[in-house]
């Protein structure tokens, strides 16, 4: 176990604090891990991609007004007054990011990972998304155009990624296994 | 002195466009919180009504905005919160930053630039809320329409804004109208919801940056405050 950092323990103290005063309990801190760690998370987005990419009246209400879209599912993790989904083409690539804090659609992607709210990827990818994407792993098509997405207001971006060329050949819950965090976040493929 | 810097270029937070960063790091551990204390933090940031700190996401945007600029590149996003955190807790008196001191120091922590928070003396207003939603009813149409050409002004680099540096002074075009939302730069402040339309403007990617890539649209939402009618030629 590292030296506990100055953070942890301003945290432990500010908590601790609070708890006296009244107005938290240790067990919330345990909801919130329980929460985004099990019932919160990605497979909430995949669900979507998955559905939309085998059912065309819904790949349509989706992309036309995804907050009613995907109402029935009844997504609990907030940050989504507003959901926009934009569709990865043969002609256009998305990528989403925030550039001012961390904006980030909870509800369907749980918490972002870490490297979405670091200064690296908030500075850089709205001037080189190519670049910054390849390096993560995935090199967009030449030739497709990228449109990248600062969520500066309180609308949430996700990505509809490409779905895979033998999609017949897959059920709707393989498909859900296809799609990836990344994928909806615009820097893999799927 | 850090806390009383004054910055009239875009601020620490306002990363889009800066120069200097390196390879994005994907880290290891692919738990949501790896430590605790992130998840305490996660917790705390949901006690804005109850100890009536705050009341918007807004405001607690902005505290998080004006903690020590250092701290806002090093100690990472839950680190960032928690200063944001402490600020509004000090400056609505519900915690004595003296006593929060002791407490860590009690614990072992009390190392030089261990603060974040930057608590001001004199709070701004706390003015009432209609809701945790943004979205309100139209109180006036849209000023600007689909396709028309628009300019992004430049901010004046005080207080909370939502209009990023990298914009400032460039000219887009309006690709989505998304009705009238609460104003962060009024709200953050205390200063009331004064909704706003909003719209999805389009840039060029060579419009912001001299060595952007080609093809690429950077699309942004933005408050009609922000935005400033183009003759067309």
């Amino acid at each position: 176990m590292s030296e506990p950092s100055p953070q942890s323990i301003r945290a432990e103290a500010l908590e601790a604090l609070l708890i006296e005063k009244g107005f938290l309990k240790a067990e919330d801190v345990d909801q919130v891990i329980l929460r985004y760690g099990e019932r919160v998370g990605p497979l909430n987005g995949a669900q979507v991609i998955a559905r939309a990419w085998v059912d065309d009246q819904f790949r349509e209400d989706l992309l036309n007004d995804a907050s009613a879209a995907i109402a029935v599912y009844q997504f609990e993790g907030g940050q989504v007054e507003k959901l926009v989904v934009v569709e990865n083409t043969a002609t256009v690539h998305n990528v989403v990011v925030c550039t001012l804090c961390s904006c980030y659609p909870w509800a369907l992607l749980g918490l972002p990972p870490k490297w979405y709210k670091d200064p690296e990827y908030r500075s850089r990818v709205v001037k080189e998304p190519r670049k910054v994407i390849s390096e993560m792993g995935f090199d967009v098509a030449a030739g497709k155009s990228v449109k990248v997405w600062d969520s500066s207001a309180e609308i949430r971006y996700l990505v509809l990624p490409q779905p895979p060329e033998n999609l017949q050949s897959y059920n709707e819950n393989d498909l859900t296994g296809l799609v990836s965090r990344d994928g909806m976040i615009g820097v893999a493929e799927r | 002195m850090a806390g009383t810097m004054k910055t009239i270029g875009p601020k620490v937070h306002d990363l889009g466009g800066q120069p200097g960063y390196g390879a994005v790091q994907r880290e290891p551990n692919s738990e949501v919180f790896p430590e605790r204390w992130q998840a305490s933090v996660f917790a705390m940031a949901g006690l804005g009504m109850v100890t009536a700190a705050w009341n918007n996401t807004d405001r607690f945007r902005h505290a998080v905005e004006r903690i020590d600029p250092v701290a806002y590149l090093t100690h990472g996003y839950y680190g960032r919160w928690l200063g944001g955190i402490e600020t509004l807790l000090i400056e609505a008196g519900v915690i004595d930053q003296q006593v929060l001191d002791d407490r860590s120091r009690d614990l072992g922590g009390m190392q030089a630039g261990s603060v974040a928070a930057r608590p001001k003396s004199r709070a701004d207003p706390m003015a009432a809320v209609s809701g945790a939603a943004s979205k309100r009813t139209a109180e006036k149409p849209p000023k600007f329409s689909l396709q028309q050409p628009v300019v992004a002004i430049a901010s004046n680099g005080l207080g909370h804004t939502r209009l990023p540096g990298y914009v400032w002074g460039k000219k887009g075009v309006i690709t989505a109208v998304h009705g009238h939302w609460v104003f962060p730069d009024t709200n953050a402040h205390g200063l009331g919801e004064c909704p706003q339309a909003l719209y999805t403007v389009c840039f060029n990617s060579e419009d912001l940056f001299p060595d952007g890539e080609e093809q690429t649209l950077i699309n942004l939402d933005l408050f009609e405050p922000y935005l400033l009618g183009v003759n067309n030629e």
